[in-house]
């Protein structure tokens, strides 16, 4: 999209090829919180899908003494137990970074699906899906979540449900409005004209021009639920004890506030991972939405 | 050929046109009441003949044209009768006019850049539009078909503009375009709503060209949707004007251009600014046209009719012939003496 607008090729003779600038040059090309973000955000993805085969010590075995201060052996010290908190702190990402992708996925799917049928039925279906979403929207988030995820039972695939059901109802309505607009423009009219049916024209003449906004929110999204999923392990609704889970690790080291070590290397990851996915989210929006410039 | 086939031929095709309409009317509801925007209009368009539909804004030409393909909203009531090569539309299933819309009925829209999807490539538009009502096309035949339409509609380098962005065309390109988009599943009738308006003078010029060129080739009936009478006046056969709703005048275009009799058609004629004869001011007509949902008793021009009697006042004038042309107009007769 963003490739073919910059190429200006109804002014070029024919034997001008239409090859875009090089991939240095578009690099550069990138604002910098992106490039930022987007490295920050890799090397956790990264990191949670080879963190085994770093030869880190095992993040739930006792590695050494317990309390002890960042030192040469332990780069971010020994939690209460004696376990090493950089190794746990990285494993961390294993549980954060798919509940991340995986929640907001999940909410994307759902939320998109039933805002676009929302958005091109109409009328009683509209009604009812829109009024769902009002009802979920109208809890306060965390509040909700808590509640489904203390019914459901601790663990991080109930939190993960809870956070699914608090997400998609944004996507719905997000995906309701653009659908509201782009299907009352007359290359949809068109195409209706020209014999297609309801699921090709929603699926390739409204759908294909409705995904701008749906993405710069999820890529800021993923952040929230970062930390939605983060909380709801540090009250105890999330990963039970020993996983290394970010939230619950900073739930253990508040309780010891001098050996400020603990709660230090996963409150550091968290805080990377999610100003990595908003400047991520920021950068795209800016790239993609012609309005916000 | 011998001479008795060939006229038993052409009378064949008069008798059954390809499309005929029939006291055509829609209604929108709406809570504030309901609106007449079409109160009865009769039509019909023969094989390779141009039906041209003039009228100002809001006169209810493309409402007819949206009626007649079922793209109205849900609030539109239509009644009558609109017959294509015999099949009646109106009431007709969606998926028969799934099967009719793009494959026989074509349609060209005003704007081009906004009826193309802005996110395919030309060339995979004309290929889904193919596609849609040939279902065992190959792709890669599809796509060889598609550049074929391009190079028909006079674009240079097809292969190369197929693979173009709608916004990488100009404008007269993706009119264009659009035509060979219409006219890619050999549609017996092509419906264009204002084709040119978009377009600068030059352009306008080609574009007409092109579509008459299509018409004698493939023998297309067409039906041309436009407030510029001097487009009507080069490419079309027969001419209809529309006011608020009816037809108010239709013949061949030299009688309505040469010999107009209704007043409303007159007055259009007398706006028109002209290349030969002395600069005077161009004469409007008076007044608007009335809103849809509070016409006037009798005749709907009446209120700006400078020729109007009393009964125009209260008895709608009928569409009835006199020498060739169909005038919706009381003093119809007397007027066709007076410019004679």
């Amino acid at each position: 999209m963003t490739a073919s607008v910059s190429s200006p090729a109804v002014s070029l003779p024919a034997n001008v090829a239409r090859s875009g600038p090089s991939f240095g040059r578009r690099l550069r090309q990138v604002p910098l919180p992106v490039l930022i973000g987007g490295f920050v955000v890799l090397f956790w993805i990264i990191t949670a899908l080879t963190v085994s085969f770093w030869g880190l010590p095992d993040p739930i075995q006792i590695a050494g003494k317990r309390l002890q201060a960042p030192s040469l052996s332990h780069w971010l010290g020994t939690d209460a137990l004696g376990r090493d908190v950089l190794s746990r702190t990285l494993y961390g990402a294993v549980y954060s970074v798919p509940i991340a992708i995986g929640v907001v996925a999940v909410g994307v799917f759902i939320g998109a699906t039933l805002g676009a049928i929302a958005g091109y039925v109409g009328g009683v279906v509209d009604g009812i899906i829109m009024r769902l979403v009002d009802v979920t929207l109208a809890f306060p988030p965390i509040l909700l979540a808590m509640t489904i995820s203390a019914t459901l039972g601790p663990g991080l695939v109930n939190a993960a449900i809870a956070m699914i059901i608090v997400w998609w109802p944004i996507y719905a309505r997000l995906m309701r409005a653009q659908v509201l607009e782009v299907k009352e423009r007359e290359h949809v009219e068109a195409a209706i004209a020209g014999g297609a049916g309801h699921i090709r024209v929603l699926g390739i003449h409204i759908l294909p021009l409705c995904w701008t906004p749906i993405l710069i929110n999820a890529t800021m999204d993923f952040g929230q639920v970062v930390l939605l999923a983060a909380s709801l392990s540090f009250i105890g609704l999330g990963a039970s004890p020993p996983t290394p889970e970010w939230g619950s690790m900073i739930s253990e080291g508040a309780a010891r506030f001098y050996s400020w070590w603990v709660a230090f290397g996963p409150g550091m990851a968290i805080l990377t991972l999610v100003l990595g996915f908003s400047f991520l989210g920021d950068g795209l929006r800016d790239m993609l939405d012609p309005r916000s410039k | 050929m011998t001479r008795t086939e060939t006229v038993a031929s052409s009378i064949a095709t008069q008798t059954a046109p390809l499309l005929e309409v029939r006291d055509l009317k829609v209604t929108f509801n709406s809570p504030d009441g309901a609106a007449d925007a079409i109160c009865g209009i009769d039509l019909s368009v023969g094989a390779g003949e141009v039906l041209g539909i003039v009228g100002e804004s809001g006169s209810g030409k493309s409402v007819t044209m949206m009626a007649l393909m079922q793209l109205l909203p849900a609030s539109a009531q239509i009644t009558g009768s609109a017959r294509f090569r015999g099949q009646e539309l109106v009431g007709a299933t969606s998926s028969t006019m799934r099967q009719l819309r793009g494959a026989r009925i074509g349609m060209i829209f005003q704007d081009p850049l906004t009826a193309f999807n802005p996110v395919l490539t030309v060339g995979a538009q004309i290929v889904e539009a193919l596609r849609l009502h040939e279902k065992d096309l190959s792709k890669k035949a599809a796509w060889e078909r598609a550049v074929e339409l391009l190079a028909e509609v006079s674009i240079p380098q097809p292969d190369r503009r197929a693979t173009q962005y709608p916004h990488e065309f100009s404008g007269g390109m993706r009119q264009r375009a659009m035509i060979a988009m219409a006219i890619a599943n050999r549609p017996d009738l092509l419906i264009a709503d204002e084709p040119t308006t978009a377009l600068d003078v030059t352009v306008q010029a080609q574009i007409m060209d092109l579509l008459n060129r299509l018409r004698e080739e493939r023998n297309i009936g067409l039906i041309l949707i436009t407030h510029d009478l001097g487009v009507v006046a080069g490419a079309a056969d027969r001419i209809a004007v529309m006011y608020s709703g009816r037809i108010v005048e239709q013949g061949s275009v030299d009688e309505v251009f040469y010999n107009p009799r209704h007043p409303y058609t007159r007055g259009l004629l007398a706006a028109l600014p002209k290349i030969d004869g002395e600069a005077g001011p161009l004469v409007a007509i008076e007044g608007t046209p009335p809103s849809l949902r509070n016409r006037p008793a009798g005749c709907a021009f009446r209120p700006r009719c400078s020729v109007s009697v009393e009964r125009c006042s209260t008895i709608v004038p009928a569409l009835l012939s006199l020498n060739g042309v169909e005038t919706a107009c009381h003093r119809s007769e007397e007027l066709q003496r007076i410019s004679a």
